[in-house]
């Protein structure tokens, strides 16, 4: 059907401009600005062109180093456990009994809940004086009580804790909508067959949940990489940089220190481990959802 | 036994997602004494003094006002403009559709440090730090894509015959949106505005470097900034997060068999 009344760039264009303006602009501008040395604040002061100079000095910045691999290690550890909780979830709310409508209802929670108020309630959680994680541990003994967000082995430890709680549930409900699209026959005819339940798991169900696993498990890598909320309420990157994860150091150097041209540089490199990441999500799922655009 | 061990996990999933934060919320009625107690006192007083304090010394009211008038802003522009994009995207064959979709997708997984600065100064540019419509205009964008998303997936799914119909006899694009999408669309629409809505409600980091007036900052904001080094007011933040959260819990619970349709529509369908 052809109209050249309307014609169709015109219901694109909204969306258009503000993803241009908003979106793709910024990404090319800090790349641009990781060429430069500037202050954000202070931007009568001038823009300086220095080449990679800020890359090169990123390359050789310890902290910035540390960082990377603090983000790397959070990523490796909350994604898989995420990803595990959630299909223990999702099985456990994939078979029908009483109460599962509220079971269903109570597992989303963490997932409404505000991610800055997940932070300060996990920091409660984890108060040195009277947190319960404390007394949990160590009942009456208050003298031997840890501050788990003060020392550099547990800060981020406690931080995954917090993440795994908020966001599992997410996972959850991917791996769900999965396991809800196997056909009930398969499980029929393992049944004839004499399968018995670990049988079934592992060879009708866990074959077939497996996009679904792999596609919670990119999307939880992918925003894991993001961590930030967390991160600013429970320890501001601290103590001794042990959480200091990368899109914190950005935002440090950015806004807090106004080293804008060092910081678009931290952008980039995160923005490029994110656009791999991104490219191994869409070759490996994307083009099963575009299938069915377009039907006029 | 197998079914006392299914139960066991089921109960164990239920505890372990609700009770740490209903924790918080029960802190948030207990007494100064009643929350450094060891061993912790577990049903409060049932006092409301955090609450009066955290509306009265914190103005609390303040930023639960801005975060309202912020996401009702951004759901409401952003789902209009999404609907205009996704009905374009559903309904006609373009050439560029299917690379537009992939760029959405594409944009939606960027960290959000990656467009930080040059946001912040656009917006600085144009003198709309600290302003409702400079917030705004940056989630609105933000949001795009994933109700772009979600809304394209709903509205393939809508019967195509009456459309077609209208539009061989005579009507525009627009009206065929308008008249005959928009009305069958209703509850895909609703489900993309509560993700968006939350979406809004919860953004942290965009808000904390735009918004740097206490008056014009939203609750996300107000809660991770609460002023306090040493000694923590947890009483008052406990009853600023309870408050913070519970039109998001009354929607979840209310509406959760569309938020979960919504979430996976972008992800498994197709």
């Amino acid at each position: 059907v052809r109209n050249s009344h309307d014609p169709v760039w015109r219901f694109l264009l909204p969306s258009f401009v503000f993803v241009c303006l908003f979106s793709l602009y910024p990404i090319l501008d800090s790349f641009r600005l990781s060429f430069f040395r500037m202050i954000l604040t202070l931007p009568w002061l001038g823009q300086k062109f220095v080449g990679w100079e800020n890359y090169r000095d990123l390359a050789t910045d310890p902290v910035a180093l540390g960082s990377l691999a603090t983000s790397m290690i959070f990523v490796a550890v909350t994604t898989p456990i995420e990803v595990l909780l959630g299909l223990a979830m999702a099985l456990v709310l994939n078979e029908s009994f009483r109460g599962r409508g509220w079971l269903r209802a109570v597992v989303l929670v963490p997932w409404a809940v505000p991610t800055v108020v997940a932070s300060q309630m996990w920091r409660f959680v984890f108060n040195d004086r009277y947190g319960l994680f404390n007394y949990l541990l160590f009942g009456d003994a208050t003298d031997r009580y840890w501050a788990p967000l003060a020392e550099p082995g547990l800060a981020l430890m406690s931080i995954m804790v917090a993440d795994i709680w908020k966001t599992s549930s997410f996972a959850a409900l991917i791996i769900l909508a999965g396991l809800q699209v196997i056909p009930r026959e398969l499980y029929e005819a393992a049944n004839i067959d004499g399968a018995n339940a670990w049988q079934k798991f592992r060879h009708v169900t866990l074959p077939l949940v497996k996009p679904a696993l792999l596609l919670a498990l990119l999307f939880r890598t992918i925003d894991a990489l993001k961590v930030f909320d967390l991160v600013f309420v429970m320890t501001q990157g601290g103590p001794a940089d042990t959480t200091n994860v990368l899109q914190f150091y950005g935002y440090k150097k950015s806004f807090a220190e106004g080293m804008i041209g060092y910081g678009s540089a931290i952008a980039v490199v995160v923005f490029l481990i994110s656009l791999l990441l991104s490219i191994v999500y869409i070759r490996l799922l994307g083009t099963g959802l575009m299938g069915k655009e377009g039907r006029a | 036994m197998r079914k006392v061990a299914f139960a066991g996990c089921a109960v164990a999933i239920g505890a372990l997602s609700l009770l740490p934060f209903l924790w918080f919320v029960l802190t948030s009625w207990k007494s100064a004494t009643e929350i450094s107690a060891i061993p912790p006192v577990i049903m409060p007083s049932f006092h409301w003094d955090n609450y009066r304090s955290a509306i009265e010394q914190y103005g609390l009211l303040h930023y639960i006002a801005n975060s309202a008038i912020v996401a009702s802003a951004t759901t409401l522009i952003s789902i209009v403009i999404a609907a205009l994009a996704a009905f374009a995207l559903a309904r006609f064959k373009l050439p560029w559709g299917r690379f537009y979709l992939m760029l959405l997708l594409a944009l939606s997984m960027f960290p959000q440090i990656a467009i930080a600065g040059p946001v912040w100064r656009l917006l600085s540019a144009l003198g709309w730090l600290n302003s409702y419509h400079g917030i705004v205009a940056a989630y609105i964008s933000l949001s795009l894509p994933f109700a772009v998303w979600v809304l394209t997936t709903f509205f393939q799914q809508l019967p195509y015959d009456i459309e077609e119909a209208a539009l061989i006899d005579g009507c525009t694009r627009w009206q065929a949106l308008r008249l005959v999408v928009l009305p069958l669309a209703a509850p895909g629409l609703f489900t993309a505005a509560i993700l968006v809505f939350i979406y809004a409600w919860n953004e942290f980091f965009f808000a904390l470097i735009i918004l740097t007036y206490p008056a014009r900052q939203t609750l996300p904001v107000g809660i991770a900034l609460f002023p306090g080094e040493y000694t923590m007011p947890w009483g008052d933040i406990a009853a600023a997060s309870t408050i913070a959260t519970l039109p998001l819990v009354v929607l979840t619970l209310m509406f959760q068999r569309r938020i979960v349709q919504g979430l996976s529509a972008g992800a498994v369908k197709g």
